[in-house]
């Protein structure tokens, strides 16, 4: 509780820096966040009326991002370049400096929309987008692979015999052996088909939960923290893992549209998709996340957060050992 | 021998308990955890009923594709272990039939809601 009118106060001098005539800033919450990143929500003060607007940080004394993430300055950057080129991004107002003494990370733009799955595939709100989602969504996607190469931050590069490498070296670490994902494995290493001809932006985690949708569509991609360079059909396999269809397995995208949707809308800028690498990718990406519902498993007992869903999120990497014997051993 | 009720009678009817007369009484994120919660005594209660038979059957299937003896994990180590190494695949008699059921049988206590896992048992 004294944190809140704390970070208000240090808010409130950060935007009266950049921001004329905000006064302060209201109503700060946590939205999310672990030891390392968290996500505000806060108004900006202003005679015009209050802004809404998200903090993005690494908390002081957290600087470095760990493991494969991008990093808050490239996701700032990323998040200004979508934005800039007509692609539904926040804007980012303020990149966060040493003065303001709230860590690193940037501020945004607020978008009011959705980003519960289940509400986004259920509410009558949303009746009227569905159908138009899936095509929409490709050309999104589209349109992040074809940003401006020479404006990007440094990311990773990615392709799919490292990623097989790095999910292989992930699963042994747990272990637990599972004949499944060990079927899995020799399947995406039997049919790697290598180094891409086209290496891209790829946003890396384009799914529900990062996308904020509105009864019009969709408003915004969040959440670069995975982007790096490699095979643009990585996107467009892992917008089609079941994981993300909660319950709609009939409709691949999302669980709001087909795949011939996402790649006619990913196809009207003049890009090709290559379904036989998108479903590649949806495997390895079946996979991916069978193996983080592992992890989860493993932070659970050996981390500081001791916490039920945590838990119960490792129980749920048998849905993936299903979902990838109907992908490699469909019954007749 | 321990006295009745069982596990299972005792973990449902606490799970009812809070199902029934705590969560109306719950609200905001505190509601989401007794959710979860709630699950993971339902998760548990279909564990203590269906496991056993599941393992015995599942161990009894390895014995088989192996023809070697073991503890379970050991068995499944051993048939991790040849998948990887391409000793066996799915053109393997008994392999495809032995990773379906092995599987249908874990979500039967992990996850029984799960779409894949329904049209599944329904198209059997």
């Amino acid at each position: 509780m004294i944190q809140r009118p704390m970070i208000e106060q240090q808010l409130g001098r950060c935007v009266a820096s950049w921001y004329l005539g905000a006064t302060g800033v209201t109503g700060a919450a946590k939205l999310s966040g672990g030891a390392s990143q968290e996500t505000w929500t806060f108004d900006i003060v202003h005679p015009d009326g209050p802004v809404g607007a998200i903090l993005r940080r690494a908390p002081p004394g957290y600087g470095a991002s760990p493991g494969r993430a991008a990093g808050l300055d490239a996701e700032a950057t990323l998040m200004q370049l979508a934005h800039d080129a007509g692609l539904p991004s926040p804007r980012v107002m303020h990149v966060l400096e040493p003065e303001d003494e709230l860590g690193t990370g940037f501020i945004m733009q607020r978008i009011e929309g959705e980003t519960i799955a289940r509400k986004i595939l259920r509410d009558e709100e949303f009746a009227k987008a569905r159908p138009l989602l899936a095509r929409q969504l490709g050309r999104v996607i589209a349109g992040i692979h074809g940003l401006p190469a020479e404006k990007l931050p440094k990311l990773r590069e990615m392709t799919s015999t490292k990623e097989i490498a790095d999910l292989e070296r992930e699963y042994r670490s747990f272990g637990w052996p599972r004949p499944v994902f060990e079927l899995a494995l020799r399947w995406l290493r039997e049919r790697d088909p290598g180094p891409s001809k086209e290496v891209t932006l790829v946003h890396g985690d384009f799914r529900h939960g990062n996308l904020i949708i509105g009864a019009d569509g969709l408003r915004a991609v969040l959440d670069w923290e995975l982007a790096h360079f490699g095979d643009p059909m990585e996107d467009l396999g892992w917008i089609c893992v079941n994981s993300w269809r909660f319950g709609e397995i009939d409709k691949p995208v999302g669980g709001f549209g087909a795949r011939e949707d996402l790649f006619a809308g990913y196809e009207e800028t003049g890009r090709k998709c290559d379904p036989d690498r998108v479903m590649f990718w949806e495997v390895m990406g079946t996979l991916r996340w069978g193996i983080m519902c592992c992890g989860m498993m493993q932070r659970f007992r050996q981390g500081p957060d001791h916490s039920m869903e945590r838990a119960m999120i490792g129980r749920r990497s048998s849905e993936t050992e299903i979902d990838l014997l109907r992908l490699l051993a469909p019954r007749a | 021998m321990q006295d009745e009720p069982t596990p299972i009678e005792l973990i449902k009817a606490v799970a009812d308990f809070l199902r029934n007369e705590i969560t109306p009484a719950i609200k905001g994120h505190n509601a989401f955890k007794l959710r979860v919660g709630i699950n993971a005594l339902d998760l548990v209660t279909r564990q203590l009923a269906l496991a056993s038979g599941g393992d015995a059957a599942e161990h009894a299937r390895l014995k088989q594709l192996l023809a070697a003896d073991g503890s379970l994990i050991e068995l499944n180590r051993a048939l991790s272990d040849k998948i990887a190494k391409g000793e066996v695949d799915l053109a393997t008699p008994g392999l495809s039939e032995h990773l379906w059921q092995t599987t249908m049988d874990k979500l039967a206590v992990d996850q029984p809601n799960y779409a894949s896992y329904k049209r599944e048992l329904g198209d059997k």
